[in-house]
């Protein structure tokens, strides 16, 4: 056994035997999860197994009762939270744009925070756009109101790509949107991930979804980790909740 | 009308306005910044609202007089009572306005690195705007209409002319005290209702 602080290889992300229980209730039961630089972990799960919990306790929205994680091989007690996070992008089911601000405001939102020169923002707001596939012009100074759901998410990407985090955090990004603008994204995701190279940690209850993003699925039931395994293993899964979500998959588009 | 009327008119308007003016800045002096501490302590707004709201409910004249003997007859004591009865609207404006941001807007604010200051300044007020103008204006208006008590302890105002034209059974008295403040009113409601909508988040 190595010594707890020479990992001979660092992870961009060690969750290491997270408990969380709020008012009293157990959400996370020892969730042991490593995530390597340029994969996307999916955490898959149905509502209610701690998924979305267990993605918030990695930027400290949600405190951990015991255990530890470490972002880029420091302890989360080690960071300020508030610098950490501007390393983390973090997308939510409806963005959590701004309303008051524009598009282009909203995408520099963390390069500003991080106090950068307002050229240096004005161009890497430009270049946001284009990777989020939005033509500047006519979306700049446009309000959230004025967008429609998939373009809400896509700028919700491009502000948490501002100041090219390391590691990316989806919150079930495009549950609300319909499946054709939800394709959309989600092919454009994967595009994503060949040009930035991008780690990131998706939470989704869609095991197609899981299925397409997922360099590997994590499997949550009931605040524990089932399974962790890449798409292929998992198709071939035999656990509980692995087949019921696989299960899934069959019947759909069976014709009656 | 004759022109001493309309000399008094004009004086005892502008003392009602200072009256309001003084007790509007005071009341917003602790109402905003009191809402801003309260929406970070659940537990603290349960007193403080109750308290307001107990203080809005006593009838003004019987607050005058609660507070004669403490403080005595004149301008500050109208002042005092006039701000207990605008901090509610104000702070409780300024509450819902900041409690009303979308939560999935403040849980992205703190997620994307924003300091709770930079959430409260750049976020959360802005979004408030709208309300808390909105409370300032309701405190406004009914303080120009509540200020002309004032002139039952001595405070002045356009309440004198009603004093005066109760007591005397004068209706142009009384028309020269209720018609100003009205037009008071109805000034104060249009003009902040306009900069609320100027000031609302596009």
């Amino acid at each position: 056994m190595y010594h707890e602080n020479c990992s001979p290889v660092s992870s961009i992300l060690e969750i290491r035997d997270v408990c969380c229980a709020l008012g009293g209730r157990p959400i996370l039961r020892h969730i042991n999860l490593t995530v390597e630089e340029g994969e996307t972990v999916v955490l898959l799960g149905r509502s209610g197994s701690g998924k979305t919990t267990l993605l918030k306790t990695v930027n400290g929205l949600v405190p951990v009762s015991s255990g530890e994680i470490r972002f880029e091989g420091r302890a989360a007690g080690q960071w300020d939270a508030v610098a950490m996070r501007r390393r983390m992008g973090y997308v939510i089911q409806d963005a959590g744009l701004f309303p008051h601000w524009t598009v282009e405001a909203n995408i520099g939102l963390v390069p500003r925070l991080e106090k950068w020169e307002p050229a240096r923002v004005a161009a890497r707001v430009e270049a946001l756009f284009e990777t989020v596939g939005l033509p500047p012009a006519e979306f700049r100074h446009r309000y959230p109101r004025q967008l429609s759901g998939g373009q809400r998410q896509r700028v919700g990407i491009a502000r948490a790509l501002g100041a090219d985090p390391p590691l990316l955090l989806f919150d079930e990004p495009f549950a609300s949107l319909d499946p054709i603008t939800r394709y959309e994204l989600q092919r454009q995701f994967l595009d994503l991930r060949h040009t930035v190279r991008k780690t990131a940690l998706f939470v989704t209850h869609d095991v197609r979804e899981a299925l397409l993003l997922g360099s590997r699925i994590a499997l949550l039931d009931d605040g524990a980790l089932e399974l962790v395994a890449t798409p292929g293993e998992f198709l071939a899964a035999k656990t509980p909740q692995a087949r019921a979500f696989l299960a899934t998959l069959e019947d759909s588009g069976r014709p009656n | 009308m004759n022109p001493d009327l309309g000399a008094e008119i004009v004086s005892l308007s502008l003392q009602h306005l200072r009256l309001v003016g003084i007790t509007i800045a005071i009341a917003a002096a602790l109402a905003l910044p009191g809402a801003v501490l309260l929406a970070r302590r659940p537990g603290g707004r349960r007193w403080v609202l109750g308290f307001t709201n107990i203080a809005q409910t006593v009838p003004s004249l019987a607050l005058f007089g609660f507070l004669l003997p403490f403080i005595g007859i004149g301008e500050h004591t109208a002042i005092l009572a006039l701000t207990l009865y605008a901090l509610l609207p104000i702070l409780r404006n300024t509450l819902t306005g900041i409690l009303g941001v979308d939560a999935a807007v403040r849980e992205s604010a703190m997620a994307m690195g924003m300091t709770p200051r930079q959430i409260l300044w750049q976020v959360e007020l802005p979004l408030a705007v709208p309300s808390i103008v909105a409370g300032l204006r309701i405190a406004t208006v009914t303080t120009i209409g509540t200020a002309t008590i004032a002139a039952f302890i001595g405070a002045g105002g356009l309440g004198v002319f009603l004093v005066r034209g109760i007591a005397m059974m004068d209706k142009q008295a009384l028309l020269a005290g209720a018609l100003p403040a009205a037009a008071m009113a109805l000034i104060a409601d249009e003009g902040l209702e306009w900069i609320e909508r100027k000031l609302s988040p596009a």
